[in-house]
C-alpha cells in the first residue's frame, strides 16, 4: 500500500515537473522571437510546411464532412417537412463544432506529428545542440517559428474547412436533393450569428491552435533522442492533442453556449 | 597545399597581432575544472575530478567507453550542470552565467560533433555561412569569401553546393569543421573525430586538427578512443575512468606510466582493471544451474 502511494506520488511529481517544464519552455520560446528581418523568412517557411501543406487534407475532409452532414440532415428533416432548414443545420454544426474540432484533430495528425518528428530528429542528430554551440538559441530559431506558424495556420485552416464544408453541403442539398437554394442560404443567414457562432468558433480554433502546437513542439523537444523515442513522442502528440482538443471543446462549449 | 594555406593564415594573424598577446600565469589555462562531481541517477560519472586545459595546446581526453568523456565536454560548454565543483572557461564560471552570457561565451568555443550535426535542409555552403549570418552583419560578398576560405582549408570548396546527405562520413566532419571554425573561436572541442573514418579520412582529420591549432592559435580538446592518432597530435592527455583522472601528462609520460589501467589502455590490452567480462555469476555455476 505504501509502495503504491509512493509510486502515485512519484508519478504525480513527474507530471507536475513535465507541466512546469513545458510552461517555461513555451514562455521562453515566445519571449525569444528573433528580429523581424530574421523571423519572417523562418515563419514563412513554417507557414508553408504547417499550413499550406495541410490544405489538401483539410479541403478534402471539409468537402466530405459537409456532404455527409447535408445528406444526414436532409434524411431526418424531410420526415418533418423541414428540409429547407438543412442550410441552417449545416452552418451551425460546422461553424460552432465540427469546423474547429475536426480541423484541429486533422492538424494534430498531419502537422503536429510532423513537427514532433522533425524536431525530434534534429535533436537525435545533434542539430539542436550544434545550434546551441554556435550561440543560437534553438527555442528562438527552431521552436518559436513553428509555434507561431501553428497559431496562425489552424484558425485559417478552420475557416477554409467551414467554407468548403458549406460548399459540399450545398452541392448535396441543392444540386442533388433538390432543396430550394433561396431557402438554403436565407435560413443559414438568419440562424447564424456572426458574434455568437462564427467568432466563438474562431476563438475555439485559436485555443486549439495554441494547445496542439504547444504539445507538438514540446514533445519533439523533450523526447529521448532515439528512434524509439521519436516514435513514442509522435504518438503522444497525436493522442494528447486529440484528447486535449476534445476536452477543451467541451469546456469552451459550456462557457460559450451553456445556458446556466 | 593545405599546410601552405594555413601557414599563410598564421603569418597573417601574427602580423595583425591576433595570437601574439603576452600570457600571464592565470592565462595559461583556458579551462580550469576543480572538484567536479556529476552523477546520472545512481551512476557516478565524475567524483571530485580536476582538469586543466592549457591555452594554445591540444589536450586529449581518453578513457574506456562510458566513462564520461563526452559528458565532460557538455559540462565545459554548459549544456549540462555539474552537481558540485567549479568549471572556469576563460575565467568565467559556467554555472553562474545566465542564458544570454552562456550563448555569448559559446561563440568563442566551437564543437565538432561525432555526427557532424550539419543542418540537413541546407547546402554545405549555407551550413558554413550560418554562424556568420547569425552573428555578424557582414555583406554577402565577404560572407562568401570567408566561407570559401574555410571550405578550401578543409578541402571542400568544390562541394559547396552539395547537401549533407550527399557527403561521405569524412566529408561531413570536414564540412562541420569548416562551420566550427568560421567564427574563429578560441577553443575547439572534437567529440570522437576519428570514429568510423577510413585511414585516409582519419589522416586528413589528424592533420587538420594539428594545422588549425597551430595556424589559428586555437586551443583544442579532443575526446577520442584512438590512442595512436590522439597521441600523435596531443600535447597533453587525460586518462579518465570510474569518475576519476587515472593518468595525466604528455603521451610519452603516459606510455611510461606503470599504473595497470593506464598500461591497459595505452597498450590496448583486452583484459585488466577494465575487465573483458561484464560482471556475472560464476561461469561454472551459471552453466550447471541452467533450465536445461
Amino acid at each position: 500500500m505504501i509502495a503504491w502511494i509512493r509510486s502515485l506520488g512519484r508519478s504525480g511529481l513527474g507530471t507536475l515537473q513535465v507541466l512546469g517544464r513545458s510552461g517555461t519552455f513555451v514562455v521562453q520560446s515566445l519571449c525569444g522571437v528573433p528580429k523581424l528581418n530574421k523571423a519572417l523568412p523562418l515563419l514563412n517557411q513554417q507557414l508553408y510546411a504547417v499550413g499550406v501543406l495541410s490544405l489538401p487534407i483539410i479541403i478534402v475532409s471539409g468537402l466530405f464532412i459537409g456532404m455527409v452532414l447535408s445528406l444526414q440532415g436532409y434524411t431526418i428533416l424531410v420526415d418533418y417537412g423541414s428540409e429547407q432548414a438543412v442550410g441552417q443545420m449545416l452552418a451551425l454544426s460546422l461553424v460552432r463544432e465540427l469546423g474547429p474540432v475536426v480541423t484541429a484533430l486533422l492538424f494534430a495528425g498531419r502537422a503536429g506529428s510532423s513537427l514532433t518528428a522533425e524536431i525530434g530528429l534534429m535533436k537525435a542528430t545533434e542539430q539542436i545542440t550544434s545550434l546551441e554551440m554556435i550561440g543560437v538559441d534553438p527555442l528562438r530559431y527552431i521552436i518559436a517559428p513553428r509555434l507561431l506558424a501553428g497559431f496562425i495556420s489552424l484558425p485559417m485552416l478552420t475557416l477554409i474547412f467551414n467554407v468548403v464544408g458549406i460548399g459540399g453541403g450545398y452541392l448535396v442539398a441543392v444540386d442533388w436533393l433538390g432543396v430550394y437554394d433561396g431557402s438554403f442560404w436565407s435560413n443559414m443567414q438568419n440562424a447564424t450569428d456572426f458574434k455568437n457562432d462564427v467568432m466563438n468558433g474562431i476563438i475555439k480554433s485559436i485555443a486549439f491552435a495554441f494547445t496542439v502546437s504547444w504539445i507538438a513542439v514540446f514533445q519533439g523537444y523533450d523526447l529521448v533522442p532515439t528512434s524509439e523515442g521519436i516514435g513514442r513522442a509522435t504518438t503522444k502528440t497525436v493522442v494528447y492533442s486529440s484528447l486535449a482538443v476534445l476536452g477543451l471543446d467541451f469546456i469552451l462549449t459550456a462557457v460559450m453556449f451553456g445556458d446556466f | 597545399m593545405v599546410r601552405e594555406f594555413w601557414t599563410a593564415i598564421a603569418v597573417g594573424r601574427a602580423g595583425l597581432g591576433g595570437s601574439g598577446k603576452s600570457m600571464t600565469v592565470e592565462d595559461n589555462n583556458i579551462v580550469t575544472v576543480r572538484g567536479l562531481s556529476f552523477s546520472r541517477g545512481d551512476r557516478v560519472i565524475f567524483d571530485n575530478a580536476d582538469f586543466d586545459i592549457p591555452r594554445g595546446k591540444i589536450t586529449s581526453i581518453m578513457g574506456p567507453s562510458g566513462t564520461g568523456k563526452t559528458t565532460l565536454l557538455r559540462l565545459i560548454t554548459g549544456q549540462i550542470k555539474a552537481d558540485k565543483g567549479t568549471i572556469l572557461v576563460n575565467g568565467e564560471e559556467i554555472s553562474k552565467l545566465n542564458r544570454k552570457d552562456l550563448y555569448r561565451l559559446r561563440r568563442k568555443m566551437g564543437m565538432l560533433f561525432q555526427s557532424g550535426a550539419l543542418f540537413t535542409d541546407r547546402t554545405v555552403y549555407e551550413n558554413v555561412a550560418f554562424p556568420l549570418r547569425e552573428h555578424t552583419d557582414l555583406p554577402e560578398s565577404m560572407i562568401r569569401d570567408l566561407v570559401l576560405m574555410k571550405l578550401h582549408a578543409v578541402g571542400l570548396r568544390g562541394a559547396r553546393d552539395l547537401m549533407p546527405s550527399e557527403l561521405s562520413g569524412g566529408m561531413t566532419r570536414r564540412a562541420a569543421l569548416a562551420r566550427t571554425i568560421v567564427l574563429d573561436p578560441e577553443m575547439v572541442m572534437y567529440d570522437e573525430p576519428f570514429t568510423g573514418q577510413d585511414p585516409i579520412a582519419m589522416g586528413v582529420l589528424v592533420e587538420l586538427i594539428k594545422l588549425l591549432n597551430t595556424a589559428l592559435g586555437l586551443t583544442s580538446v579532443v575526446v577520442s578512443h584512438d590512442i595512436h592518432e590522439a597521441a600523435s597530435i596531443s600535447d597533453k592527455i587525460y586518462l579518465i575512468s570510474e569518475g576519476k583522472v587515472m593518468g595525466e601528462g604528455s603521451p610519452a609520460q603516459l606510455r611510461e606510466d606503470s599504473s595497470p589501467l593506464v598500461r591497459q589502455f595505452m597498450q590496448g590490452l583486452p583484459d585488466g582493471p577494465v575487465p573483458f567480462h561484464y560482471p556475472a555469476q560464476d561461469y561454472r555455476d551459471d552453466m550447471l544451474g541452467g533450465d536445461a
